[in-house]
């Protein structure tokens, strides 16, 4: 237990000192919901309808931001070679880099989405389911995420590759997180729905992007 | 680091150290003074009490819009005059801006809901100034990612200068387009609309405010001057110890 | 215990980088590891600790753990100083020390050994590249493993440095320890065999120098 908490408190120590922290991808999540009133004019209600839908993808943008630097900050400085070397399977660590992750990144925007949500025009019980599918699906987008991020972690121009890799396999976790959403606050389909699959995709890359990861990870090393 | 670095802040920091103190004291006496009259004044024959988050929303406005001002003249000190306080002037007043700022538009959102009904409303008036507020954060993102001060000073600058055409946009765009926000009626040709048993609170509650704003750069700066010591003390010290 | 390569082959990047390597260090000895640029020095320190595959050959450890690999029983020295900038000296030092299971209670020692007590708390962005050396130096003195190997331990360091190294890699064969460094000068300590790679590239032979003095260069 004790490496992992090194790492999970060595990253959130890095998360917050370098570069804005946490803060930066709240910003940025906020500037993208910025621009679409811009791109889809001022009318409140068609923002109240589409408002779930924006915020879930910024959300995603907002969480692919940190993750290229995930793994190719520790492979640059030599950091990478030592964790391997370390007695803690590499696959808990990398569980642990991505619970770090999502501590300094997805759960700050979780928090924020409410607030943001308001200049959407979304009321109560919307921001609040809103807020629960954001809880359940942001581990999932960085787990996920993590598979990209190791299989980029030895290439300059890292980050591009890594979105197309990972968006499409996000696209899941979207459309059940806009779904449960939008079931919250009407139409036909009941919010457990859509809202139990969410969280078992989220379950499901807990597992799977750790251990994918790993082997891509080892698989750069040799 | 030449001693002539040195001299220029140290010369301020003498200075802010006098002169804190007692700006801050006046500030708490207007608001005393400030405060006391706003809750003399009359309510609203609409709104009620509610429209005196006036004596709130309208110092935040003004002072969001002074600190980018304040950072424009610094951004200038920098790029064209090199003068070493204009660095620390722009880095300090950038939260300080940001916070007003956010101050005019929770406290405008607050004020919304019960008179039209929303929170929020796309605009032009509220967007200029979310776009303002969200200018400042990037602005204090660029200080904070760069490490070496004086590059992020000339990156910060030119962001300064080009965010600064919001604030024309922000006081015009009540004219320009068809807004839900109040036109002008403070600062007017032809004399302001308010009245005046509103509009003298309102003036007392936005110099305390600006008391408020001054102390508080004046305080960061000096705070900033400090940092910076450490920063250059820390590298004597790495580079002595080896 | 007991390090021994049989006909240790490796390639990197389709081409083969040296092969038919033959060594044997116990505990107390070292090994230096010498060739020109490229031979495959730090090939075969990382081949050692597991970071490269072994093409072909044996790698074994006696006396050590069964149930670890090399790697989870070595330190490893490279280039790179895996220091994070933002983390103050003995954050970083104390992470490394937490993430091997060592005793975080004991890193003033460590600190003190390499000359970086007084810097302490300075972040790591601070520190110059000798500097940077020795708190990875501290971190092979903070967590106890028996097996160390070294990419060109002594460069970026001052000769006030070196012989501090000196020091301290004496003391850890006198407790039983086994060192591999790689280096293209002086280790500074007594009684070092020498691995020369070949410059040809295989089929080669590679001679082991068993028993002599090291050449001291200047």
């Amino acid at each position: 237990m004790k490496p992992l908490a090194a790492i999970l408190f060595r990253d959130m120590r890095i998360a917050v000192r370098v570069g804005g922290g946490a803060l930066m991808g709240v910003l940025f999540f906020v500037v993208v919901v910025t621009l679409v009133p811009f791109a889809l004019g001022p009318d409140l209600a068609l923002l109240k309808r589409v408002g779930p839908a924006i915020l879930w993808l910024a959300a995603l943008l907002a969480s692919l931001l940190a993750l290229d630097r995930l793994f190719a900050a520790d492979h640059d400085d030599g950091s990478l070679d030592l964790i391997l070397m370390g007695r803690a399977p590499l696959e808990i660590v990398v569980a642990t880099k991505g619970v770090a992750h999502w501590l300094s990144t997805g759960l700050p925007l979780v928090i924020a989405a409410p607030l943001i949500g308001l200049s959407l025009n979304l009321d109560g019980p919307a921001a609040a389911a809103l807020v629960l599918t954001l809880l359940v699906g942001t581990p999932a987008l960085t787990f996920i995420g993590l598979i990209g991020a190791a299989i980029a972690v030895t290439l300059r121009r890292g980050g591009l590759l890594l979105a197309v890799l990972v968006l499409p396999l996000c696209v899941p976790v979207l459309i059940f997180g806009v779904a449960a959403a939008n079931a919250a606050v009407g139409g036909p389909i009941p919010f457990g729905t859509p809202f139990t699959i969410l969280c078992a995709l989220t379950l499901a890359s807990l597992v799977v992007g750790p251990f994918a990861a790993a082997a891509a990870l080892r698989q750069e090393m040799e | 680091m030449a001693i002539a670095d040195l001299a220029n802040p140290a010369r301020f920091l003498a200075f802010a150290d006098r002169t804190i103190p007692w700006l801050g004291g006046v500030a708490v006496i207007a608001f005393a003074f400030g405060i006391n009259q706003a809750m003399l004044a009359p309510d609203d024959y609409q709104q009620g009490a509610t429209v005196k988050i006036m004596f709130l929303h309208v110092p935040g406005a003004w002072l969001g819009m002074l600190g980018w001002g304040v950072m424009t003249v610094a951004a200038l000190g920098t790029l064209v005059w090199r003068h070493p306080l204009a660095d620390v002037t722009a880095k300090a007043t950038a939260p300080i801006g940001a916070a007003f700022t956010l101050m005019c538009l929770v406290t405008g959102s607050l004020w919304g809901r019960p008179t039209w009904g929303t929170y929020w409303v796309w605009d032009a008036r509220l967007t200029s100034v979310l776009l303002l507020f969200l200018l400042y954060l990037g602005v204090i993102a660029v200080w904070r990612t760069v490490e070496d001060p004086s590059r992020a000073a000339r990156a910060a600058a030119i962001l300064t200068l080009v965010g600064a055409i919001d604030l024309p946009i922000i006081k015009f765009s009540v004219e320009w387009w068809n807004t839900l926000h109040q036109p002008a009626s403070v600062m007017r040709m032809g004399g302001s609309t308010i009245d005046k048993s509103i509009l003298i609170p309102l003036f007392i509650m936005t110099v305390a405010f600006t008391l408020t704003f001054a102390t508080l750069v004046l305080a960061a700066m000096r705070n900033e001057i400090l940092r910076r010591r450490v920063r250059t003390l820390r590298l004597i010290q790495a580079s002595a110890a080896s | 215990m007991r390090l021994s390569a049989t006909d240790l082959a490796c390639r990197r990047g389709g081409r083969d980088v040296f092969a038919g390597v033959n060594f044997s260090v116990a505990s107390g000895e070292s090994l230096a590891i010498r060739g020109r640029n490229g031979a495959g020095k730090s090939s075969l320190l990382r081949m050692v600790v597991g970071l490269v595959r072994v093409a072909s050959g044996r790698l074994s450890l006696e006396g050590g753990d069964p149930e670890l690999t090399i790697g989870e029983q070595a330190h490893y020295l490279g280039h790179l100083d895996a220091l994070k900038p933002s983390l103050s000296v003995a954050e970083n030092l104390q992470f490394w020390s937490a993430f091997f299971g060592a005793d975080n209670a004991g890193l003033n020692e460590p600190l003190r050994a390499v000359g970086l007590d007084a810097l302490a708390d300075l972040p790591a962005a601070y520190l110059s590249a000798g500097q940077r050396r020795r708190l990875s130096i501290a971190r092979l003195l903070a967590v106890k493993r028996s097996l160390w190997l070294l990419d060109e331990p002594t460069s970026t360091l001052d000769a006030a440095a070196q012989v501090r190294l000196a020091e301290i890699m004496q003391a850890h064969l006198a407790g039983g320890g086994i060192i591999l460094a790689a280096t293209h000068g002086a280790l500074g300590l007594d009684d070092t065999r020498e691995l020369r790679l070949a410059d040809t590239p295989p089929p080669s032979f590679v001679e082991e120098d068993q028993g002599g003095r090291e050449q001291q260069e200047t």
